[in-house]
């Protein structure tokens, strides 16, 4: 029960670092930290006690192997995780050679 | 020997280095590739060894001789052309060919490696280079 | 055959990146041929519909609890012709409109993943490959809002980006409670487990993420604030293409899915359905009357009009679920149209500024009577489709015993009516040039105004919907998938 708690913390943190930091790269670090904490939730949810790691033999019983699908979720959640961040950080390298600051009160061309 | 006496990049210990282990790095790429179907390896890892590799000349010698070796064009159409023979695979649900050396156990990780190593590549050249847009060629 | 609804997009996503830079003109051709080869095949799967009740399609044959699973039943492929007629249409415009900016075949690159994405999302069957597909669209989506890489479209784009990807993590958290809840992550599946183990308050708080999640995506009220932005700065292509097919699909289409398929509709959920889309019908209205950018106008009446949708599917009898998938088959076609009309305008006139822009139907008359019929349809004017699909919204919250709720839906379509007409009266028909239409010297091409003058025919035709003919058919299978519930994928 305690990593869960952990993990929510985590997520918590980056929920945090979205919501209240100025600087674009900070925002961009705490999507990143949900992005994790969401992908040890995952982890987490796979884990048995004591599980042994689930490749399959033919000379082996399908016994205490801890689950093997959100495993592979966790990795193509990885490259989603990837694609957002480069996205991310490739447009605010692109905001400050326009604008010349990661500030979010300073980027405000946009009205309304 | 050619790169040393360039004087962009990193110190000359560096590059002797890279130039020493880069030919290991890429063939440890290609075998974990190959090696991917009965142990731990795939695609996806070797392709990330071998997006390091040229982030390692990349590095070492700065962006000029790394895109001398590798130009966006061929980044890009070989990206393109392993992303439809995926498709071509899973459509026809066989290779080409019956000769052993390009049966589907071979040419799918081999796939995933050039799209993988290619997009991270692609990715850094992106990055570093400000170029416009990026691919998303996950 | 379900398949080829991921070859064709996929397949020419990445031909396009290989030929598409060398010789110009083939990826507008390449895009605008697959998306009408798509268009075609979901016309063959309704008449393959017709015949079988579902069509379920097993990637390696494995059965579905097991197997990953594609599905198309009479919901997915309403919208399936809705999509990709829409999407054909704007691809065939882009063709042109496109010629202002370098670098095109990224942009159909990017176009052809993003409707690769939303195919994908209206045919999975299951929920996790539902969260891929629909990442896929929503980064495309991202990176096509900032892709004429101005200050504001890159601000726009940020803000997006960071938005939906803030909603895709609470989605896929949800979807973790519901994979360690019910082990499987087959829709179907789950949705027949769900039921035995009886209520939880672990189901309440997946609920109310997947709300948050998808409300993001479909821009309900407390979450619309990226909405305007994004829709205003992207190229009008992709404003058609985000308002007309991506809030819809992403966002209304996934949440109903979910909610009537697999969680079920709990008259809590009912609830909060119907309180953001008063929300959002009310707040998008009167925001959109002080706008004078016209992209900005038509976005916050998308936010509007979304509201009608979500009232329709939070009421829940089947009277309102027709309504509400009625209406957003309708404002598929007139926002799209709308969308692609400003575009047009901006082509011809280099700007969007509502006082500036003056005597369109004059100078343009494509565009202008275009727009007219659109602009009417929205507002509700009888023989046209809007009319019909909102006085169905209403008449189901009179019946459902929702008096109020029918009130401000009329009160909202006045709203509506006002705001066009104060905003768009002056740019169609005033006279006194200051600016005028002609400033660039661009007139739209053959390929800009054939899109436009069909989708003001599909508005003028939708109206007939409702008479006895196929097309009525198919809404009341997609109305009736929503209302059989949980014996989704049967």
């Amino acid at each position: 029960m305690t990593v869960y708690i952990l993990c929510l913390i985590l997520f918590s943190i980056g929920l945090y670092c979205v919501v209240r930091k100025r600087n674009l790269i900070k925002i961009i670090i705490g999507i990143g930290i949900m992005d994790y904490a969401v992908n040890l939730f995952f982890v987490l949810i796979g884990y048995r006690e004591g599980g042994r790691s689930p490749i399959f033999a033919s000379d082996q019983v399908i016994d205490k192997m801890v689950d093997p699908l959100p495993q592979s979720l966790v990795l193509t959640s990885i490259v989603i995780g990837l694609a957002i961040t480069l996205l991310l950080v490739a447009i605010a390298i692109r905001i400050y050679e326009k604008y010349g600051t990661f500030d979010i009160t300073k980027i405000n061309k946009l009205k309304g | 020997m050619k790169y040393i006496r360039e004087d962009k990049g990193m110190t000359l210990i560096v590059k002797s280095v890279t130039r020493l282990t880069l030919g290991f790095i890429l063939l440890y790429g290609i075998y974990i590739t190959l090696n991917g179907h009965a142990g731990p390896g795939g695609g996806f890892a070797g392709g990330v060894i071998v997006a390091l590799s040229f982030v390692h000349i990349m590095l070492a010698f700065g962006k000029e001789v790394a895109l001398k070796r590798l130009r966006a064009w061929l980044l890009r159409v070989s990206i393109g052309i392993a992303a439809l023979i995926f498709l071509y695979v899973a459509v026809i649900r066989s290779s080409f060919v019956s000769c052993p050396v390009f049966s589907t156990e071979v040419i799918i990780p081999l796939c995933e490696m050039v799209i993988v190593g290619g997009g991270l590549f692609a990715i850094f050249i992106a990055l570093v280079l400000l170029s416009k847009g990026d691919k998303d060629a996950e | 055959m379900i398949s080829l609804l991921l070859i064709i997009p996929l397949s020419s996503a990445f031909l396009i990146p290989i030929i598409g830079k060398r010789i110009k003109w083939t990826g507008g051709a390449i895009s605008s041929l697959a998306a009408f080869a798509l268009a075609a095949n979901s016309f063959v799967i309704i008449s393959n519909l017709m015949k079988y009740k579902t069509l379920l399609y097993k990637f390696g044959a494995f059965p579905p609890p097991a197997g990953i699973s594609l599905i198309v039943d009479g919901l997915s492929v309403f919208l399936l012709i809705t999509v990709n007629v829409v999407a054909f249409l704007i691809a065939l415009f882009s063709m042109d409109y496109m010629k202002q900016y370098t670098d095109r075949w990224k942009f159909y690159t990017l176009f052809m993943f993003m409707l690769a994405g939303v195919n994908g999302v209206l045919i999975a069957g299951d929920i996790f490959n539902l969260y891929v597909f629909l990442e896929v669209a929503a980064i495309a989506g991202y990176f096509l809002v900032g892709f004429g890489v101005r200050d504001e479209e890159l601000e726009a784009a940020f803000k997006y980006a960071v938005m939906g990807s803030v909603a895709s993590i609470f989605i896929l958290l949800g979807i973790g409670l519901l994979y360690s809840y019910t082990s499987t992550l087959n829709m179907a599946e789950m949705a027949r487990i769900l039921p035995q183990t009886g209520t939880s308050s672990l189901v309440t708080f997946v609920s109310v993420l997947f709300l948050m999640g998808f409300g993001l995506k479909a821009a309900l009220v407390p979450f619309h604030s990226w909405l305007p932005y994004a829709h205003s700065q992207a190229p009008a292509p992709i404003s058609a293409m985000l308002s007309g097919v991506s809030i819809k699909v992403l966002g209304i289409y996934a949440l109903a899915r979910i909610f009537f398929n697999v969680l079920g509709m709990t008259p809590a959920v009912c609830f909060i359905l119907i309180a953001l889309a008063v929300l959002s019908m009310v707040a998008g209205s009167i925001m959109a009357f002080g706008q004078s950018d016209i992209k900005r106008l038509f976005a916050y009446s998308s936010i509007s009009q979304i509201g009608y949708i979500a009232l329709g599917l939070g009421i829940g009898t089947p009277l309102a679920i027709s309504g509400a998938l009625f209406h957003l088959f309708n404002h598929s076609i007139f926002k799209s149209l709308l969308f692609l009309n400003s575009g047009s305008i901006e082509y011809a006139a280099g700007t969007r500024d509502l006082n500036r822009i003056r005597n369109v139907i004059r100078e343009d008359p494509v565009t202008g009577y275009t727009n007219l019929i659109g602009s009417l349809s929205i507002c509700g004017v009888p023989p046209l489709g809007g009319f019909w699909s909102k006085l169905i919204i209403i008449l189901a919250c009179i019946q459902a015993n929702h008096p109020i709720l029918a009130f401000v839906a009329a009160v909202v379509s006045m709203l509506t009516l006002a705001y066009y007409f104060k905003a768009l009266t002056p740019a169609l028909f005033g006279t006194h040039a200051t600016a005028g239409i002609k400033a660039s010297g661009r007139k739209i091409s053959f390929a800009m105004a054939a899109p436009m003058v069909i989708l003001a025919i599909l508005v003028v035709i939708s109206g007939m919907m409702l008479l006895p003919n196929p097309g009525r058919e198919l809404l009341k299978g997609a109305a009736n998938v929503l209302q059989n519930g949980r014996n989704y994928g049967k």
